[in-house]
């Protein structure tokens, strides 16, 4: 009893606080899904009082409107590709850095962890504006790359307000929750085991493929977690670098809660957001759970 | 010709000399060990010839071909480390594989070659296992089974039996003792207990500071130790100062201080040479009452200390004007040995060429 007591008197808060402000807004925001719009915004009432009495005044009208018009699907796989794409480019930017992190001598790593992470010191926000001065037609970086493509008669491209630049931020905002899973699995890797696959007739790539590679399959996976999830979901960097046709599944969100104020779409929206990251990543667990069955 | 010639090998980092103008040869076939303290260079030099290291000056000849050209990858000399660094994501069959696999064997070889080395090293049933499964001594066995199945000139092995248990460690001695003879592969071994040298080895070479004590046969190493550090590293030994009072042609007489004179083989010193007398405690005999043989040493004293260790029993006896010596007593008489109790009087005696005197 008393035993109990106190482990609910640890856990308690926390659980509380999870219940309060995660299960009960989920709840309500399936909830606000089937429900009509109100008539200004907001939500029409869940009870609706007449002769016969009270009933309920549910809808499927918001799901019915996702999927009678292709372009909300679209709107779908286009943020599919880009939560995709920006995962590529992260984690083939990632592994090296964090190998390389990994098998510097131990006094620089935690120098080179804070170097990574330091970026999270400024202003979210702040960051991505720097990204659209950088990318802005005046800007050092614009010239110099259309002086470069003028060279092959190529250009001038506008850089700013397209789906690159969308890409081009996400990828440097995510970088860092893509490095720091990998660097925390490779750092864990005995080195004895590169020396071990030498001394048996393994060549720099086979030591990497054969050993490196596999072993670090937990931090890959963590971190493509850390990385596509919220990126299905981020709407700033859209918003400011992505113009029109950057536009992302988040920002469709935010429009239907604050400027269309069809709360119940918006509702819709989220919810077939969060179902369709958890069949992805819950589909990827599966199979990387199955591959990697037995290891240790 | 030698399998691998080591010449004036000298391997610095920074200040410090880990090797320090090693050479040796080792033949084909031989169980060579490499013994010393932690940090006497063994390891280093291990793994020079392994290829994860390079001398800085030095060379190293295999089959007569320097090895300084042959990438550590390259080179056909496997090694069983002291984690024995399984990979931990592969299976005990696919460990084994590995070597066969990076030189591109057929797919029928591995298998068959994969088969009978689970089968050498009876782990016939573990191949679908992983490491992570196994025990200590099942893994130092896939470890030696992964090193060997690609047959390489030499085999190199860092303090394999250090982390398992002593009766383990015993029968895993005796194993690496039947496979060494059963593949014919030259091991070089590397240890800093004593006992497991003089046990698996053909040679062995005593380093300390980086430089070779002594290198030869165990028994040699035990019987005839070249120097004091020798002497004092393996086993346990007498050693005390003394100085050559009279240098014969095979004998000789030591003096030493608070015990006056005792014969010993002459090793070449001659008279007026200070240095020790070196004494293995198995080679004094102790009683109550001793008939002394000829060519004998012979002392009364009386029991300062002694150690029962079960099987032996260690007396320190104290001789002279506070000299002590240890001499050791099997206990080997039916139902239970009388034990002399400290301050007994005994006496001891060795014959003169139990001893050996060292300049130095």
């Amino acid at each position: 009893m008393a035993k109990n007591f106190g482990k609910w008197l640890i856990s308690g808060p926390p659980v509380l606080y999870l219940v309060v402000f995660f299960v009960i807004p989920t709840c309500i925001m399936v909830l606000a899904s089937f429900r009509y719009a109100g008539e200004y915004g907001g939500l029409a009432p869940v009870l609706l009082h007449d002769a016969s009495g009270a009933h309920l005044n549910l809808t499927l009208e918001s799901y019915q409107e996702f999927f009678s018009d292709f372009i909300y699907s679209w709107l779908f796989i286009k943020t599919l590709i880009y939560a995709l794409v920006t995962t590529f480019f992260c984690l083939l930017m990632a592994y090296p850095l964090a190998l390389l992190i990994a098998r510097s001598a131990s006094k620089y790593r935690d120098l080179l962890v804070l170097l990574v992470i330091l970026p999270f010191w400024s202003n979210f926000l702040i960051r991505i504006y720097a990204w659209m001065i950088l990318l802005g037609p005046q800007s050092a970086f614009s010239a110099a790359l259309n002086g470069f493509l003028g060279i092959f008669g190529v250009g001038p491209v506008r850089l700013l307000f397209t789906p690159f630049a969308v890409v081009l931020c996400l990828i440097y905002v995510q970088l860092p929750f893509m490095v720091l899973p990998l660097y925390a699995n490779l750092e864990k890797h005995d080195p004895a085991l590169l020396d071990a696959a030498q001394d048996l007739g393994a060549n720099g790539w086979q030591r990497f493929w054969r050993v490196t590679f596999p072993l670090s399959l937990p931090g890959i996976y963590a971190g493509i977690a850390l990385v596509f999830v919220p990126v299905l979901g981020i709407f700033a960097v859209p918003d400011i670098l992505g113009g029109t046709r950057g536009i992302m599944i988040g920002n469709l969100i935010k429009q239907e809660f604050l400027e269309a104020r069809d709360w119940p779409f918006g509702s819709a929206l989220s919810i077939m957001l969060t179902i369709g990251a958890m069949i992805i990543v819950g589909g990827a667990a599966l199979v990387a759970g199955r591959r990697g069955k037995g290891n240790v | 010709m030698a399998l691998l010639e080591i010449r004036n090998i000298v391997r610095r980092f920074g200040d410090f000399t880990a090797v320090d103008g090693v050479s040796m040869t080792i033949e084909a076939g031989e169980f060579f060990t490499l013994l010393g303290p932690s940090g006497c260079g063994k390891t280093t030099l291990l793994r020079m010839i392994a290829g994860f290291d390079s001398p800085q000056s030095g060379e190293m000849l295999l089959d007569g071909k320097d090895l300084a050209s042959i990438a550590p990858e390259k080179r056909p000399i496997h090694t069983v480390f002291q984690s024995y660094a399984l990979f931990p994501h592969m299976t005990v069959a696919e460990n084994i594989a590995f070597p066969l696999r990076m030189r591109k064997a057929g797919k029928d070889e591995i298998n068959e070659r994969v088969r009978q080395s689970l089968e050498d090293v009876r782990l016939a049933d573990r191949g679908g296992r992983y490491p992570g499964e196994l025990s200590g001594g099942q893994r130092q066995r896939v470890a030696l089974a992964r090193a060997l199945v690609n047959r390489p000139r030499l085999l190199l092995l860092d303090e394999p039996l250090a982390a398992l248990d002593m009766k383990l460690r015993e029968q895993m001695q005796l194993e690496l003792i039947n496979l060494q003879k059963e593949v014919g592969i030259t091991f070089i071994y590397v240890t800093h207990d004593q006992t497991e040298a003089l046990a698996l080895s053909h040679r062995i070479a005593v380093m300390n500071g980086g430089k070779v004590e002594q290198l030869d046969e165990p028994s040699r190493i035990y019987d005839s130790p070249k120097n004091r550090f020798v002497a004092d590293f393996i086993g346990t030994c007498n050693l005390i100062d003394a100085e050559v009072s009279v240098a014969g042609e095979e004998k000789m007489v030591l003096r030493i201080r608070g015990l006056g004179e005792v014969a010993a083989r002459n090793p070449g010193a001659s008279c007026g040479v200070e240095g020790i007398l070196a004494l293995r405690p198995e080679k004094v005999r102790i009683g109550a009452q001793l008939a002394p043989g000829p060519d004998e040493n012979h002392f009364k004293g009386r029991v300062h200390d002694f150690l029962y260790m079960g099987d032996v029993t260690v007396y320190i006896v104290e001789v002279g004007d506070g000299v002590h010596i240890e001499a050791l007593l099997p206990n080997s008489a039916a139902g239970r040995p009388r034990i002399l109790a400290v301050g007994d009087p005994v006496e001891i005696s060795w014959r003169y060429d139990a001893g050996t005197f060292l300049d130095g």
